[in-house]
């Protein structure tokens, strides 16, 4: 080891101080696997940056790559190609236990033969940490995690939740570069999910530790993350912030798979002023701010909406909107909001979701002609 | 030979709704299971009871008197205790022995798909299920092909031969219901390869491991057929008291009978009391 690493006792064998740059990188990774006779590209061709001190979600529905490229990141799996760095050190075929990061599983993986304590001085009793400093360090992070008077319970004596929280002091005690998590809320129920939720952001603040986490939960994903990376088919779709992966989806997939989207198929027509022109199939024209770089006028495209970007009105409103005459043909009462199946002609429906507040426009009944309008901003052009 | 017994599942006790009419109904469940304990037990029971015999003749088979001679003079018959040491140390060996080589056997049988595993398999069953008068024959024409004297060593490789598979099985039960996501969390943890299998996958594997152990300790102490095979000049228990049923079997061997049933009871008894407790802290 190199004598630069003296401030650090504990600091990994990299043997220099942090480097700027990001605390994790991929470029070009690539793993297959065999599946019978042929093979099957799990990930086929990531490049992701994500920045120390970050909370980073990979989302995406099962069998989307998500878990292989944790896996990569952890060590578990050697990328078939590509390099993976930590720290700014290329970390490609470095086993797992050489790698300092820490996973927290979804089966939460606590050692059933350990009291709690044990289980989470695992990892320090493994870097020949003095005693007393490992001690120290378990009843500090048993602290944080809320579970100081269960240290000497076996996890099978905890519940759910406490058995996950064992698991994020076990993996956080280290203070790994990062922290990857694999759908760590997976097995609890929704209150407590949403209690942890909360409960993961608070501590990632407090330890400043980057997580990367994974998830196919898109509420949980927004809620929690600093930037989202979204995949589809082993390739990330968008990668952004959560406004911007909910405001400005990239892909068809992406506006999907977050959120409820309406999607009009459309041509695009010319610009008028700064926005431009798209002829919906039903005839009528929606405005658009901007268009993506592949499209340009007589594309075919699909308009995106969401649902409750739309007003729903009795007149016409007027104004630089987008407007579109419909029948409403459902309407369900959800308490805070009502939502509306509204159909503008061509077999095309809009969803609407309006809030219950007593301003609200309109209530509108089935089968009644109503105007849907919203402001150009609201709305983005795909690719058809 | 003691018996690792497993108690019978209660009889059913339903609620059932009154009736107006009451008949007898007879609860055949209940019954059926007290059969079936008398069954297995009385032969122990015998054995139990006539060690406290004080029989007339050379016959230990009619019940004369109560005594306790026959505890105070236990190891009276040097032959017999011989035997016995034999029977003992032959099976322990091939308990640590068996032990050990099944547990990686049956750990590389259910963690690792290799060339020759399918071929493993068969031969594991085909050793458990051959009849052990093919297996014992096969034995001692190995030996002898191999300019091999006989006795105790060849008795222990026989023994540990056909104990290895029961281990092995019992091992990669274990094996394939572990979860591979806790040795993926000790290497995450910073433990190497050794560290990973002593600290995480051995300590999970030890209740299977155990139970394999005591299955070939159970197998190897009470072995006839193939021991009759294989040991040469030495004696063992089951050996010694198949001569002496042409003589008129001592009352010690009915001793020494109880006294291993109780060693075997009591283990049972302690496996049991310790897996409640585990289970209840």
């Amino acid at each position: 080891m190199a004598p630069t690493s003296t401030t650090q006792p504990e600091a990994p064998d990299t043997g220099t101080a942090p480097a700027a740059g990001p605390a994790i990188s991929l470029t070009g990774v690539v793993k297959s696997f065999r599946s019978g006779s042929e093979t099957v590209r799990a990930v086929n061709g990531v490049d992701l940056e994500i920045e120390r001190g970050e909370f980073f979600s990979l989302l995406g529905p099962s069998g989307c790559g998500k878990t292989t490229t944790m896996r990569m990141i952890a060590g578990f799996e050697d990328p078939t190609e590509g390099v993976v760095c930590l720290d700014g050190r290329d970390v490609t075929g470095v086993a797992a236990n050489h790698r300092d990061v820490n996973m927290v599983f979804q089966s939460y993986a606590l050692f059933p033969h350990m009291s709690v304590a044990d289980n989470v001085a695992f990892g320090l009793r493994r870097k020949k940490v003095a005693k007393a400093e490992v001690t120290r360090r378990v009843a500090r992070m048993l602290d944080l995690v809320e579970l100081g008077h269960r240290a000497k319970h076996r996890p099978s004596q905890l519940s759910g939740g406490q058995q996950q929280r064992v698991a994020l002091a076990r993996a956080l005690v280290n203070e790994p570069a990062a922290l990857l998590l694999d759908e760590p809320l997976g097995a609890l129920d929704l209150k407590l999910r949403q209690s942890m939720q909360v409960e993961l952001k608070r501590i990632q603040r407090e330890v400043g530790i980057t997580f990367v986490y994974v998830t196919h939960d898109q509420g949980e994903a927004l809620t929690m993350s600093d930037r989202i990376a979204v995949m589809n088919h082993g390739v990330v779709e968008q990668l952004g912030a959560p406004t911007e992966i909910y405001e400005r989806p990239a892909t068809r997939f992406v506006a999907d798979f977050i959120g409820t989207s309406n999607l009009l198929r459309g041509v695009v027509g010319p610009a008028s002023g700064d926005l431009w022109k798209v002829e919906v199939a039903c005839a009528s024209t929606a405005l658009a701010a901007e268009l993506p770089a592949q499209v340009s006028t007589g594309s075919h495209v699909h308009l995106t909406v969401r649902p409750e970007k739309v007003r729903i009105s009795a007149a016409r409103p007027e104004g630089e909107v987008s407007r579109l005459p419909g029948t409403v043909t459902e309407t369900v009462y959800m308490g805070s909001s009502t939502h509306y199946q509204v159909d503008v002609g061509d077999g095309e429906e809009v969803t609407v979701y309006q809030q219950n507040s007593a301003s609200s426009a309109l209530a509108a009944e089935r089968g009644e002609r109503v105007w849907l309008s919203w402001p150009p901003e609201h709305s983005y052009v795909l690719p058809a | 030979m003691s018996t690792l017994t497993q108690t019978p599942p209660d009889a059913p006790t339903g609620d059932r709704p009154p009736r107006r009419r009451r008949r007898v109904r007879v609860d055949w469940g209940r019954y059926h299971t007290w059969a079936v304990l008398a069954w297995l037990f009385a032969p122990i029971l015998f054995m139990i009871a006539f060690s406290f015999n004080d029989p007339a003749g050379r016959h230990n088979i009619t019940w004369q008197g109560f005594t306790l001679k026959w505890y105070q003079n236990a190891f009276a018959h040097s032959e017999l205790n011989e035997a016995m040491f034999n029977s003992v140390s032959i099976a322990l060996l091939t308990m640590v022995l068996a032990g050990g080589l099944g547990t990686l056997l049956g750990l590389a049988l259910g963690r690792f798909s290799f060339r020759g595993k399918q071929l493993t398999n068969l031969v594991m069953f085909a050793a458990i299920s051959a009849p052990e008068v093919v297996l014992g024959a096969a034995l001692l024409s190995t030996f002898l092909m191999m300019n091999v004297t006989t006795g105790y060593w060849t008795t222990v490789i026989a023994h540990v031969m056909f104990c290895v598979s029961f281990v092995a099985i019992t091992v990669r039960a274990r094996v394939i219901t572990l979860d591979p996501r806790l040795e993926e969390a000790a290497r995450d943890l910073g433990a190497g390869p050794w560290d990973t299998f002593r600290l995480v996958t051995l300590p999970m594997l030890s209740p299977a491991i155990m139970a394999g152990g005591l299955l070939a300790f159970a197998l190897s102490i009470d072995d006839y057929i193939i021991t009759s095979f294989v040991s040469g000049d030495v004696t063992t228990f089951p050996l010694w008291i198949w001569g002496a049923t042409r003589v008129g079997i001592p009352p010690q061997v009915n001793v020494m009978g109880t006294l291993l049933f109780a060693v075997g009871l009591l283990m049972a008894v302690i496996n049991i009391v310790t897996a409640r407790r585990r289970n209840a802290a």
